[in-house]
């Protein structure tokens, strides 16, 4: 899996290219361990996201509660059908404020 | 690492071992010693911890597989260092958790007659095994012969949530089968058939009013497993209900939408973290009689090829005993089999939150390895007394295929609950009008003190039905089973049913036919909703749901699956269960705990007073076929008083109303004789009684009333005299 960042206006938006599975949740979390700020608003772009297992979703809600300690706010954005369905039927879409664009989620974290 | 992660700020030292490396490899793979506790396999830092216990094997082997491919891609014998007793334990390191199944190899004698049956052929699933794959897709056919286990994480955002711990005498419960309560097309949820599906419910259950789901079988199964093909259509038959457990600890994957990913773990929990934020508890139907095993001819899945001689109850010969009627009894007081016990409930309890287990035939927890009756049942006790279960409901149905039964006289520590199957029996005669049964129907309205003497009502479960046997619909429709689909002939099944079709066998257009048998229905209803101990309804007895009068429906994967348009096409009924339920929970005088306590000469109502035609006098004759009852409550003050009157018989009776309390009214609750929507009223808006001195009961009708204050002393309120009640 492939992570890319680049700001847009004030956010931080990150995007995930490929598959997060136990194979590559370990050097996903370090990299986002890095490329998150303690502060400001993130916003993960899941467009290219192909496959997330039980370790990925970990990996979400292991940067979701990294942000919630250093109160950076946090954002999902273009969430893959398959993916949103599994955070919806194991209950985590609800950590998640989503969003259908990244201009969306943008404007969202900005606002 | 050296930023002392985290907020904790704990010193980075602690977050290192000093064993958490490895030691040596073996078949190529970097090992070390593990950790024989906890049992299972354990996701630890770096690796794996394997830990797998058998008396009597002479040596173990781990079996690794990628998923979906036949053959192994290693094989790893436990080395001696390995080994601590029964137990082999070892750390594999590198493994990726997702794409490694595993399974076992054990080596030992075959020799039945001395109750060994090793094969080191077979590769074995292990009895602590959190995730059983293959069978992510509910009825596809498995793509491996032996099914395989696969580690998983234990973590999960349970936030503050714990088990309800919902007074005993307070729930309702609401038994469901979790593919069967969304799998329908019209059940209008994203996830139909699954634990998310069922999550999807939790509205309908709210309204409802029930407050306590129990599930039928959730541990994995292979629902694909029955060999039987329906006479009728040629299909293959499954084994839909799921009482042939392959795995303990491992909720059925066929059952989570997630499984593909590997979710079920996460899907099942955030099932109870959300029925508990709805105030309901979940209560797990576990199975602990038997396996999926079967008999000498069955396959060696599990517990046979690990030790068979102490999982199983074995003759002398070393053949199986058959208590539970599927060919093997699992040996329940045999000490490791009860710690084996032991600790799949502390697990469902500890890592899901569960809240309670009602036990299927709970009576065969209560034989010694021999088969007989133990009289201090060492696994009962433990179960009683264990720390982590304190607060968990324990349901036995207390009796068993090998003739057991124990109704009454279920070693309950003063802990266990029952599945009152008399209340069961008594209720169904009562309701067809048989002879002599007012009597008993009596007893077992206020929790069956015959039986339960000593304790409270809540030791008894009452129910009308269960998924075993017919329907309620079913039950006022039907005289006799019929079965035929289940390929056996219609000899399956509950031979003696106390069912009553009101005239004609199976759907009819006759209008009186069809009123009789909603009548029954609310009838039947309002009696177990009105009774003292724990009412237990069965998914879509609220709604009229049928299964064509096929009273064992456990093959069928769509026969018993909820039709939701019955809750519109039946919304009459539906609206009465959750008037019924919402009037159980607001009158504590129906969950008290006395069974009739006559408070004589102190001016005390009684907590339960029995009438007839005339009030304060009971006729108990056995021609007599009408029962009314005064239940009443005072707690910290508060008065509560609920009159009940059933007629069982054919024609109308006329009941003489107890007088009402000083300033209180009689007021109407339910009336199953009058028509809907006058049948019933919501609680807390009852109309008061014009004429409170006596009311007539339509044939085969039930009338519960309550007192409340009336508008003028002395006088009910001149509202309109409420249909149904007071006209002949």
């Amino acid at each position: 899996m492939q992570l890319e960042k680049h700001m847009h206006e004030n956010v931080t938006v990150i995007a995930l290219d490929g598959s997060l599975d136990s194979g590559t949740a370990g050097h996903v979390q370090q990299e986002l361990n890095v490329m998150i700020p303690d502060q400001g608003q993130v916003l993960l772009d899941l467009s290219q996201m192909s496959y997330m297992s039980s370790a990925g979703l970990r990996v979400l809600l292991l940067v979701y509660r990294q942000s919630a300690r250093t109160g950076a706010r946090l954002a999902l954005a273009c969430v893959p059908d398959e993916v949103q369905s599994v955070l919806a039927a194991t209950g985590f879409l609800s950590f998640f404020h989503v969003s259908a664009t990244v201009e969306d989620g943008v404007a969202v974290l900005s606002s | 690492m050296s930023e002392a992660s985290g907020a904790a700020g704990s010193p980075a030292l602690l977050a290192e071992r000093l064993d958490a490396d490895p030691t040596r490899r073996v078949a190529g793979y970097p090992v070390r010693t593990g950790r024989p506790l906890p049992f299972g396999a354990t996701v630890v830092p770096g690796g794996v911890n394997f830990s797998v216990y058998s008396n009597h094997a002479t040596a173990m082997t781990l079996v690794l597989f990628r998923p979906g491919e036949s053959e192994p891609i290693a094989e790893l014998p436990f080395p001696p260092s390995c080994r601590i007793g029964g137990v082999y334990a070892m750390i594999v390191y590198g493994l990726d958790v997702e794409t490694i199944e595993y399974g076992y190899r054990a080596d030992g004698a075959f020799c039945p007659e001395q109750g060994h049956r090793f094969d080191r052929g077979q590769i074995l699933t292990e009895p602590y095994a959190k995730k059983i794959t293959g069978g992510e897709t509910w009825g596809e056919p498995r793509a491996t012969r032996e099914y395989r286990a696969q580690a998983g994480y234990d973590d999960f955002e349970w936030e503050d949530d714990q088990p309800l711990n919902l007074p005993p005498e307070d729930i309702v419960v609401y038994e469901l089968h979790v593919r069967g309560f969304t799998r329908h097309s019209s059940s209008a949820v994203s996830f139909p058939g699954t634990f998310a599906g069922l999550t999807e419910k939790i509205p309908y259950l709210r309204q409802l009013g029930v407050n306590c789901i129990e599930l039928m079988p959730i541990f994995e199964f292979d629902e694909m497993s029955n060999p039987r093909s329906n006479p009728e259509t040629g299909e293959r038959l499954h084994d839909f209900w799921g009482y042939n457990p392959l795995g303990f600890f491992a909720p059925k994957a066929g059952y989570a939408a997630t499984s593909r990913q590997g979710m079920q773990i996460e899907e099942f929990k955030n099932l109870v973290k959300q029925m508990h934020r709805a105030g309901i508890e979940v209560v797990l139907d576990v199975v602990f009689n038997h396996t999926a095993e079967g008999n000498e001819q069955g396959p060696s899945i599990s517990f046979r090829g690990l030790d068979n001689s102490t999982y199983y109850m074995l003759t002398p010969d070393g053949d199986y005993y058959n208590f539970s009627g599927t060919g093997n009894t699992l040996n329940c007081n045999h000490s490791v089999v009860r710690g084996f016990v032991l600790d799949c409930l502390r697990y469902w309890v500890t890592e899901f939150h569960i809240d309670g287990f009602r036990f299927d035939l709970a009576a065969i927890l209560g034989r010694a390895p021999d088969g007989s009756l133990l009289a201090n049942p060492p696994l009962l006790e433990s179960l009683a007394q264990d720390p982590i279960l304190r607060d968990c409901k324990l349901i036995a149905e207390a009796w068993d295929a090998g003739g057991l039964y124990q109704v009454g006289s279920f070693p309950s520590y003063a802990r266990w609950s029952e599945w009152n199957g008399r209340y069961r029996d008594a209720i169904r005669r009562f309701l067809k009008g048989d002879e002599d049964t007012a009597g008993e129907m009596a007893v077992r309205l206020v929790g069956s003190p015959d039986l339960y003497e000593g304790r409270t009502p809540t030791a008894s479960v009452n129910f009308i039905t269960a998924h075993d046997g017919f329907t309620l619909h079913d039950l006022v429709a039907y005289n006799d089973r019929h079965n035929e689909a289940n390929g056996e002939d219609n000899r399956d099944g509950e031979q003696s049913n106390n069912s009553w079709n009101c005239g004609q066998e199976g759907p009819t257009d006759d209008a009186g036919i069809r009123a009789l048998r909603d009548r029954q229905v609310r009838n039947a209803l309002l009696l177990l909703l009105t009774s003292r101990g724990i009412p237990m309804l069965v998914a879509g007895d609220e709604a009229g749901r049928t299964q064509h009068g096929n009273n064992n429906a456990y093959c069928h994967d769509e026969l018993s699956w909820f039709d939701w348009s019955l809750v519109q096409r039946n919304h009459g009924l539906v609206r009465f269960v959750r008037s019924a339920i919402a009037f159980r929970h607001a009158h504590p005088a129906l969950r008290g705990s006395g069974c009739g306590e006559s408070h004589a000469g102190t001016g005390r109502y009684p907590d339960v007073s029995w009438h007839g035609a005339q009030a304060w006098e009971a006729d108990w004759s056995p021609h007599v076929k009408l029962l009314a009852a005064m239940f009443h409550a005072d707690s910290d003050g508060t008065q509560d008083w609920v009159y009940l009157a059933a007629n069982a018989y054919w024609e109308s009776q006329d009941v003489a109303l107890p007088e009402p309390p000083a300033g209180m009214a009689w007021c109407l609750f339910a009336d199953t004789g009058a028509a809907a929507p006058d049948d019933v009223h919501e609680p807390g808006q009852e109309p008061p009684l014009a004429d409170q001195t006596r009311a007539s009961l339509h044939g085969r009708s039930v009338l519960v009333l309550t007192a409340r204050p009336a508008a003028e002393p002395g006088m009910p309120p001149g509202a309109a005299a409420p249909p149904g009640a007071s006209e002949t």
